[in-house]
């Protein structure tokens, strides 16, 4: 019988703060502008320049450590990491190793039906590094330090997670927890959220841990799926042909959908942390601690509960709609504004999933505001458009935010509600079908369905379905 | 008038009057430089334009009532690790060879607040390393006493240049005795202020937990009208720190009454020359005379701060100069292949041999494995050292120690040996490790003719206590003050002199 | 207790600090760590079990800035002294992908 391995995973994650400027200078952290840009002496390295520390920070790094129940530091201190490359301008990068600003937390997950916690070892505060562009032209590496000095917290993990499944929930849950404090946006794609994946892999029923790796560059949740996936395949492998997996950091290619290792000799991986000079320790009070939890925004299953109470939303769609941030965000927005919230629950729980899935999108992308949906809750409530009509808005809404009413108008979309006209055109559609609306007379309902389509058709799709059913029903 | 042989106070006092303008301040500085750099090189920049352009416009300043100070209009130069905007700042590295900052450092800034001119950069030992201005790219200072020796180091330019009265006054850095020794050397005056005082924001750092910018002149007057100019609490640097006052002027007292003054056994012994001893002790009974009370006591651990030091200095400067790579300023080799051949080819032929020693010991005891038995036992060892320090200071005012050993070493002497160059710190390296202020005055010449330095120790956040000492001290000279060398012909005839003597 | 610095320590480190030492400049880099090394190990004389690390001289904290921009484009003085640069960036050998 072939044997049974476990899987065993741990994460390390990092997180780009949603602070205004740096972490230790006053440049801006507004991401996409022209090379070099945002940068200044503090993040270029420039020599005789000094670090001063962005408060911000650490009171982002104190919300996350304390909503992922961690202990906080009372004293914490930052060290310098060194290494050469280039997107490091300095050459070392500014972390805390020795005394870091959270510890020993967890979050609670859910997967495959099953609860349980993930425990964070530590959480620390960085710089993140710049950006390095290849230049195929002429084959050398080009450096922007706009990223350089953005503040960045890493959440470290305990090797608690045994399948891609608790990975996946265990990044989505430290996300939602994260946007909800605000202290990120947490894109995956534009690289404010990273993971790098620790894993081994050992046969089942035993104790000890097998030799791990360390898996970098996965921007996706896809290819962290992919990645845990083939370095398990490949660790099991090397164990099956009776050979040592080595201890080491490999690079994950998504395209390839295989990694290779990033071992170099002048990569000797000995990074000669020493307490970072140029800062002063960082003591955390209590009454500190107590304002920032003062200061906690209603987090997720606070959240969840108030719309169940307060919206009369059934616990299903509360849990969805909650599930992420920004989808809470624009549900409570829109309610505020239509007054409608089971409505505007309705378009997100049914049509704006249904459209995410066919897009294959988070819901972190939704990017209609609140106002257009408020609106298009209005129209339909007021019957101004009828509910196939309405289908067809939302989608332009989804797809390109546009204002409901002014296109509504300007697409003659509106319902026809000249009786009138709409009789007119009934008396039409019961002298050309003689058979149905005999049918109906001899007492089959379902005629009427096929006269009402015909009529329905006749109006462009532009009256009220339930008028011209009572006016069928009149005039037959 | 002889111009250069003012002090910046009395210059800056006959500038005010109008007897003098910045721009005849200037002149006569840059004429001086004219006679005498190409024997003494004390700078690695001359801005002969600039430095007349910036007087005349100090000058309308002055004249439209808007600069007041002290030092308006007086000539300066700045020690080449600290950053002035769009003017050369080389460390007296090939690495650095052609960097212009495009930022000036705080101190300078302040200093130009107070109508300084800066007329250039003075030399030093590379990136600081040196305690006798031989490590330079840019060939050594000779020491304006005797051309034959060095001027001590690392500021030894910004030393040579005061003492040479190429320059009233001058910047220089202290990390581990780097103005408190050249300026012994150089017969001037300098102090090292307690750290956090001066900011570093613009300092090319060698060993940033314990660097400090501090004043070079030619008596204790100016350095207190220096040090009033240049400290304030920098919101750039984080380890700058708020202090209650700013002037120092206000301690220029002729007076040691009660002043309690402790003479560290442990300096006093083998290994310090009985010249500089003997006047050493002969100054404090000057003090003693002046009212204040001396004793003799047991510092400890005095062989364990150079060590300390080196672990340190080191492993900060591994780091710290780990930016120079060829990537952002600075030299980059001319042919490589690839990225890490580029770091190591550019940097191996950037910096000099005692700068690569030590961010080789640095990167060692940083490194996997060692970290705990050389960096960590290095900072218990410091705060052993900071505790002997603060008990000293429980009983004393001021703690009086040489600046070094001996007087200025012959050219050449150091450099065969290292080692020996590390001893001569003994005596000021402690004050670094422990933050605390030192500065070195004068106390007469040895047979040579040489200078010879005092120091004066005091706690932190007390240099008024040292400067009141060092005054009392000045204006109680029972000794002949040294005379700074004024022109070349003087150099030959005294170089002519000593070699006579030595041979 | 004579430190004794091997071939590969020297290369090790050089690899750590970024400089290729030539053959002459390795043997007195050994020399040197050597000599310094068997200083420095006088402090192992010293009962330092008693006092905590101190990297700071002074119990100063929580020095902190706000968070505001301040800083307009610096995009022209980052690049001033670049040895090499191209389209506003630094320009530096091809790092491994």
């Amino acid at each position: 019988m072939a044997k049974q391995y476990e899987t065993v995973i741990g994460l390390e994650v990092h997180v780009e703060l949603a602070t205004k400027t740096k972490i230790f200078c006053s440049c801006s952290t507004e991401f996409g502008k022209a090379p070099n840009t945002h940068t200044c002496p503090v993040c270029t390295g420039m020599p005789g320049s000094l670090p001063v520390l962005n408060k911000q920070v650490v009171e982002y790094a104190m919300a996350i450590g304390l909503a992922t129940n961690c202990e906080i530091s009372k004293i914490c201190k930052f060290d310098r990491k060194n290494y050469f490359y280039p997107d490091n301008p300095q050459n070392y990068q500014i972390s805390q190793l020795y005394l870091p600003i959270a510890r020993n937390g967890y979050v609670e997950i859910e997967a495959g039906g099953r609860k349980k916690k993930v425990r964070i070892h530590e959480m620390h505060m960085e710089e993140d590094a710049g950006k390095l562009i290849h230049d195929e032209w002429d084959d050398t590496s080009l450096v922007d330090y706009n990223r350089s000095g953005v503040p960045l917290v890493e959440i470290v993990s305990e090797p608690d997670m045994r399948s891609v499944d608790e990975v996946i929930a265990y990044l989505e849950k430290l996300r939602m927890i994260i946007q909800y404090l605000g202290a990120s946006d947490c894109k995956l794609q534009e690289g404010s959220m990273r993971a790098d994946v620790n894993l081994s892999v050992r046969e089942a029923g035993t104790e000890e841990f097998g030799t791990r790796t360390e898996m970098k560059n996965l921007n996706s949740f896809k290819a962290i799926a992919r990645a845990i996936e083939g370095e398990r395949e490949r660790q099991i492998e090397l164990i099956e042909e009776g050979k040592a997996v080595v201890q080491e950091t490999r690079r994950w290619d998504d395209n390839k959908e295989s990694s290779h290792a990033m071992r170099s000799k002048e990569d000797a991986q000995d990074y000669r942390y020493f307490p970072e000079p140029d800062l002063v320790p960082i003591v955390i009070s209590d009454e500190w601690i107590g304002q920032i939890r003062a200061r906690q925004p209603e987090l997720q299953t606070e959240k969840l509960e108030r719309y169940k109470k307060e919206f009369d939303i059934p616990e299903y769609d509360a849990k969805i709609i909650t599930g992420s941030k920004h989808m809470a965000d624009i549900f409570e927005a829109a309610s505020a504004i239509c007054g409608k919230p089971k409505k505007v629950s309705n378009w997100l729980m049914v049509e704006t999933l249904r459209l995410l899935k066919d897009q294959g999108m988070e819901p972190e992308e939704i990017s209609f505001s609140p106002e257009n949906l408020a609106k298009l809750v209005d129209l339909t409530e007021s019957r101004a458009i009828n509910s196939s009509v309405a289908k067809e808005v939302f989608e332009k809404i989804f797809a390109q935010d546009i204002d409901p009413e002014i296109y509504v108008e300007e697409h003659g979309l509106k319902t026809v509600n000249d009786e009138g006209a709409l009789e007119e055109v009934i008396r039409k559609v019961i002298a050309d079908n003689p058979k149905a609306a005999e049918d109906y007379h001899s007492g089959k309902e379902k005629a009427l369905g096929a006269l009402v389509g015909q009529t329905m058709k006749a109006m462009k799709g532009k009256a009220d379905p339930g008028l011209v059913n009572r006016k069928l029903r009149e005039m037959i | 008038m002889d111009i250069t042989g003012l002090t910046a106070v009395e210059l800056g006092k006959k500038i005010k009057a109008k007897e003098i303008s910045a721009v005849d301040a200037v002149k006569a500085s840059l004429d001086q430089i004219e006679r005498v750099e190409k024997d003494v090189h004390s700078f690695v920049t001359i801005d002969w334009e600039g430095a007349l352009k910036r007087a005349e416009e100090v000058q309308k300043r002055i004249d439209d009532g808007s600069l007041t100070g002290p030092l308006a209009g007086v000539p300066a130069a700045v020690k080449d690790n600290i950053c002035t905007k769009d003017m050369l700042t080389t460390c007296s590295s090939r690495i650095l060879e052609n960097y212009k900052p495009t930022f000036t450092a705080e101190a300078v800034r302040n200093l130009e607040k107070a109508g300084a001119v800066i007329i250039g950069k003075t030399n030093m030992d590379e990136f600081a390393m040196g305690s006798t201005t031989e490590t330079s790219y840019f060939g050594v200072t000779r020491n304006p006493w005797n051309l034959k020796h060095v001027p001590g180091g690392s500021s030894g330019g910004s030393c040579a240049a005061v003492a040479a009265q190429e320059c009233p006054y001058a910047l220089g850095s202290d990390t581990g005795g780097s103005i408190r020794q050249p300026s012994a050397f150089c017969g001037v005056v300098g102090i090292k202020p307690t750290y956090g005082t001066v900011s570093r924001y613009g300092l090319i750092a060698y060993g940033s937990s314990l660097d400090q910018i501090g004043p070079i002149a030619k008596d204790v007057t100016d350095c207190a009208a220096i040090l009033t100019a240049i400290a304030s609490h920098d919101p750039k640097d984080s380890t700058s720190i708020e202090r209650k006052g700013y002037d120092f002027t206000s301690a220029l007292i002729n007076d040691a009454a009660g002043m309690r003054i402790g003479i560290p056994k442990d300096y006093f012994t083998e290994g310090l020359d009985a010249e500089v001893k003997e006047k050493i002790l002969a100054a404090v009974r000057v003090l003693e005379e002046r009212g204040a009370a001396v004793e003799e006591f047991d510092l400890s651990l005095v062989q364990y701060a150079i060590p300390a030091y080196y672990v340190i200095a080191s492993a900060e400067a591994s780091s710290n100069l780990s930016r120079f790579d060829g990537v952002k300023y600075g030299y980059r080799t001319e042919d490589y292949e690839g990225l890490h051949n580029m770091y190591k080819k550019t940097r191996s032929e950037g910096f000099g041999a005692e700068v690569k020693r030590r961010i080789m010991l640095g990167s060692f005891v940083l490194s996997s494995g060692y970290y705990d038995a050389y960096y960590l036992k290095a900072l218990r060892t410091k705060a052993l050292i900071k505790q002997a320090f603060d008990r000293a200071f429980d009983k004393y005012d001021v703690i009086i120690a040489p600046a070094s050993p001996t007087t200025a070493l012959k050219l050449g002497h150091s450099l065969s040996d290292p080692m020996k160059m590390y001893l001569g710190d003994i005596y000021t390296v402690s004050a670094n490790l422990a933050g605390l202020p030192g500065i070195s005055v004068p106390v007469g010449t040895d047979s040579k003719g040489l200078p010879i330095g005092m120091q004066i120790i005091g706690n932190c956040f007390e240099e008024k206590k040292i400067i009141r000492a060092a005054y009392t001290l000045e204006q109680t000279r029972t000794y002949e003050r040294p005379k700074l060398v004024k022109d070349l012909a003087e150099m030959k005839r005294k170089e002519a002199e000593n070699n006579g003597k030595a041979i | 207790m004579a430190n004794k610095i091997s071939d590969e320590t020297i290369e090790y480190v050089g690899i750590l600090a970024k400089l290729e030492l030539s053959g002459e400049e390795k043997e007195n880099a050994k020399a040197d760590m050597e000599k310094m090394l068997d200083y420095i190990d006088i402090l192992n004389e010293l009962d330092t079990d008693m006092a905590e690390p101190m990297s700071h001289v002074f119990p100063i904290h929580n020095v902190f800035r706000e968070d505001a921009v301040s800083q307009a484009d610096g995009s022209e003085d980052t690049l001033a002294n670049a040895p090499l640069k191209k389209d506003k960036c630094f320009k530096v050998p091809k790092t491994i992908g």
